[in-house]
């Protein structure tokens, strides 16, 4: 049984300056688990990515003013595992499959390229994505560190 | 500091824009429009866009690649990506756009 190490809860507004606080802290928060520098990097962008989805997708037809958040919440266990979930309240995705889609993207022209889950999937071990439309979306990545789920 | 996260220099049709610090998102919308200013202006042959002073790109990085190898092509110029770090380098590779016309990754 894998058991929990430490565990940290974020909330922030959804704006792009906290796309690189997002990351930064995700990234302080495992480095407990010693990761090498290129699985640091695969999270860093993974969370990126998923963080910049929040703040590109989901509060854009929120009025100005309401509360947009984006919640993190990371895990460690002692298998070195990595859980990161990243979730929302905004308006959902209505086509989950397509939206994982390369290349697919609603985002404004030149600004993304439809890469974000073709990205996240390829640097993590497992990523689960839940939406509900007009309710929100939690994206889950979960990564296992080098010479993790062995007994050491 | 906002000015500084883009460094020109150009000659012999060449255009360098040296970027520095992290693209993603919230830094790219600044970086499109300082080259593509610069850009426009000087149409060079070659748009280098140096990376090696980025220590961080995500998906935001390789729209602002795409976008101005098409910004390039306008002028008949072409985009030559130089000194990306390794997790860029990882992150190219994982995008696919070395394959996309107009477009060299130099080692």
């Amino acid at each position: 049984m894998k058991r929990i190490i430490n565990e940290m809860k974020l909330r922030l507004p959804s704006r792009s300056e906290n796309e690189g606080v997002a990351r930064s802290a995700v990234s302080a928060f495992v480095a407990e688990l010693n990761p090498t520098v290129e699985e640091l990097g695969d999270l860093r962008l993974a969370v990126s990515e998923a963080v910049t989805n929040c703040v590109v997708h989901a509060y854009r037809d929120r009025e100005e003013g309401a509360p947009a958040f984006i919640y993190i919440s990371a895990r460690i266990y002692d298998n070195k595992e990595v859980s990161v979930e990243i979730s929302d309240n905004g308006c959902g995705i209505e086509n989950v499959e397509l939206a994982r889609s390369p290349r697919y993207t609603t985002g404004e022209y030149g600004e993304r390229c439809g890469m974000g889950f073709l990205i996240m999937e390829n640097l993590c071990d497992l990523v689960t994505v839940k939406s509900r439309v007009g309710r929100g979306t939690t994206v889950l990545l979960r990564k296992y560190l080098s010479h993790g789920r062995c007994d050491e | 500091m906002e000015n500084e996260r883009v460094a020109f220099s150009h000659g012999e049709g060449r255009l360098v824009a040296r970027i520095c610090g992290e693209v993603d998102h919230h830094t790219a919308r600044l970086l499109r429009e300082r080259i593509d200013r610069e850009a426009f202006l000087v149409r060079p042959r070659v748009l280098v866009i140096d990376l090696s002073a980025v220590g961080f790109m995500d998906s935001s990085g390789i729209a602002l690649i795409i976008g101005r190898v098409e910004v390039a092509a306008e002028f008949g110029g072409v985009v030559q990506i130089t000194g990306a770090t390794q997790p860029v380098k990882k992150l190219i590779r994982l995008s696919g756009i070395e394959r996309i016309q107009g477009l060299t990754v130099s080692p």
